[in-house]
């Protein structure tokens, strides 16, 4: 068995990274970034893997410059957060238009304005409908073993869509956490270098990134809708393959003590470990309670999904992003489409909390969890709450 | 190379909607972007040629007889031959 070794989880990221046989990796390095460009930088600048570190002028340079290499059949890699991912939107899905697999590592934070940085998920739910393959991790270990799978998930001939890793800014990216890595010759084995559908070569003359008027482009688009649901095949076979090989076992969505909950926690990142704490809490305390973490949110595993809640008569939706003018956060505006029609659906709370880096300790979770127990058995509706806000 | 299907199904599409091969700008038929056609009346035509050299979309070819027509294939429309035209040879006509 592989050593274990402490690391900071962004430096552990862009390891996993250097794991992975890339050719070419473009990142902007500034404030919000996290040491995943740093430390790619010096890996590649020390040798230790044969790739390109592109120093580019801006994210939507980094982007757009991943895209290129992509296109011509190189695998490429590329890491950004907040203010970044909106400098990249333009490129987003234009890159999974184009069917490129790259891989991207987002330190999630909270998008300006007021000026923040901290943690939350602002930035990627502001990118959710840009034909992404989206994986949250929890803790480091996963963020190493899902920047892996990443490649081969985005890489698959039947998926050719771009994927990334989110992984909470701060709360886990600057976080010194117990990581074991893959053996390389393993990965090799687990991830074998691209077969690109088509390169950019004068030899085989191909136009990548056309144009195409309404009599095509619906189609461009039902045949992307498509391969972006698919993809949940091969992830749920990549996690399989990682089973085999490397021990650890990967859901789309993950459960904990949910068999006989009646009341359900949904998270997404790393606040599920806190929230698994807090399960074990209200627990002792005589509340069956339980938790289903996402890992998988686009595609959306509905069927999985359902199956995790279980015969859960509450749910208490976390979402760390609120959708404004809407009906709450992200997450609890997809779960409540994915109850609709169901027999006898579970009452769903929403809650938006830990925004701009806001702390949420095992207490919280307990207070939310009573808050929303107190009103369920009331039998009062309850309309989204921005949890712990003053006033 | 094989002749490409249109309009394609959503199965049918490659991915990425990448166009196989090279030079085959001109199996895209633009001319069935346009909202009205050109014509021309050759009884007032002079043969300057100048709605040949104005033709944004270079679909205007000299004829046999030194008169000119737009190939409608690639025609958008536009109406500058028609406008250029100081004989007024040329009468923009309503599509369908
Ligand atoms: S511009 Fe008018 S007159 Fe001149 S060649 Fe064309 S149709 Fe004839
Ligand atoms: S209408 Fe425009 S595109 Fe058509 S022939 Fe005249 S100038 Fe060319």
């Amino acid at each position: 068995m592989a050593k274990r070794v402490g690391m900071e989880v962004a430096i552990a990221a862009s390891e996993a990274v250097a794991l992975c046989n890339i050719d070419m990796a473009a990142v902007y390095p500034i404030t919000p970034q996290s040491h995943i460009a740093e430390h790619l930088s010096d890996i590649v600048a020390d040798g230790r893997i044969d790739a390109e570190f592109v120093t580019v002028e801006s994210e939507h340079s980094a982007i757009s410059c991943v895209a290129g290499a992509s296109a011509t059949g190189a695998r490429v890699y590329t890491a950004t957060s907040s203010q970044g991912l909106m400098l990249m939107h333009e490129i987003l899905p234009i890159v999974s238009a184009m069917r490129l697999p790259v891989v991207m590592g987002i330190a999630n934070r909270a998008v300006s304005g007021p000026l923040n940085i901290l943690n939350d998920h602002t930035d990627i739910m502001s990118q959710r409908d840009c034909g992404w393959v989206v994986l949250f991790v929890e803790n480091g270990q996963e963020a190493v073993d899902l920047t892996i799978q990443s490649f081969k998930i985005a890489e698959n001939k039947d998926v050719m869509l771009p994927t990334c890793v989110n992984i909470d800014g701060f709360q886990l990216t600057h976080m010194v956490e117990p990581v074991e890595f893959p053996d390389q010759k393993l990965v090799n084995k687990f991830l074998p270098p691209r077969k690109p559908y088509a390169t950019l070569h004068p030899d085989k003359p191909v136009t990548m990134g056309t144009f195409a008027m309404g009599d095509i482009f619906p189609e461009v688009m039902k045949a992307k809708d498509e391969a972006l649901k698919g993809a949940k095949k091969v992830v749920l076979d990549v996690f399989a393959e990682w089973k085999k090989m490397f021990g650890r076992e990967y859901k789309l969505v993950e459960t904990y003590k949910t068999e006989d909950a009646e009341c359900v926690f949904v998270t997404m990142g790393s606040m599920g470990e806190t929230a698994e704490v807090a399960v074990n809490e209200l627990r002792k305390a005589g509340v069956a309670a339980g938790l289903v973490k996402i890992r998988l949110w686009r595609p959306f595993p509905f069927e999985e999904f359902r199956a995790a809640i279980g015969k859960a008569k509450l749910l208490m939706v976390m979402d760390r992003a609120i959708v404004h003018g809407g009906m709450g956060g992200p997450v609890s505006v997809e779960i409540k489409s994915a109850l609709y029609g169901e027999k006898n659906p579970p009452a769903v709370h929403d809650y938006i909390m830990g925004l701009g880096g806001r702390d949420v300790a095992v207490d919280d979770f307990e207070a939310m969890a009573k808050k929303s127990l107190e009103a369920y058995r009331k039998g009062v509706e309850k309309d989204y709450e921005f949890y712990g806000v003053r006033g | 190379m094989k002749k490409r299907k249109w309009p394609e199904t959503w199965q049918e599409v490659s991915p990425g909607c990448i166009v196989a091969g090279p030079a085959n700008a001109r199996e895209y038929l633009t001319g069935s972007w346009k909202a009205q056609h050109p014509v021309w009346d050759d009884g007032k035509c002079i043969k300057c040629g100048l709605c040949y050299i104005f033709c944004p979309e270079g679909c205007v070819r000299e004829t046999e007889k030194g008169f000119f027509a737009a190939d409608l294939d690639y025609c958008k429309g536009c109406g500058i031959c028609a406008h250029e035209c100081w004989p007024g040879a040329i009468t923009m006509v309503q599509e369908g």
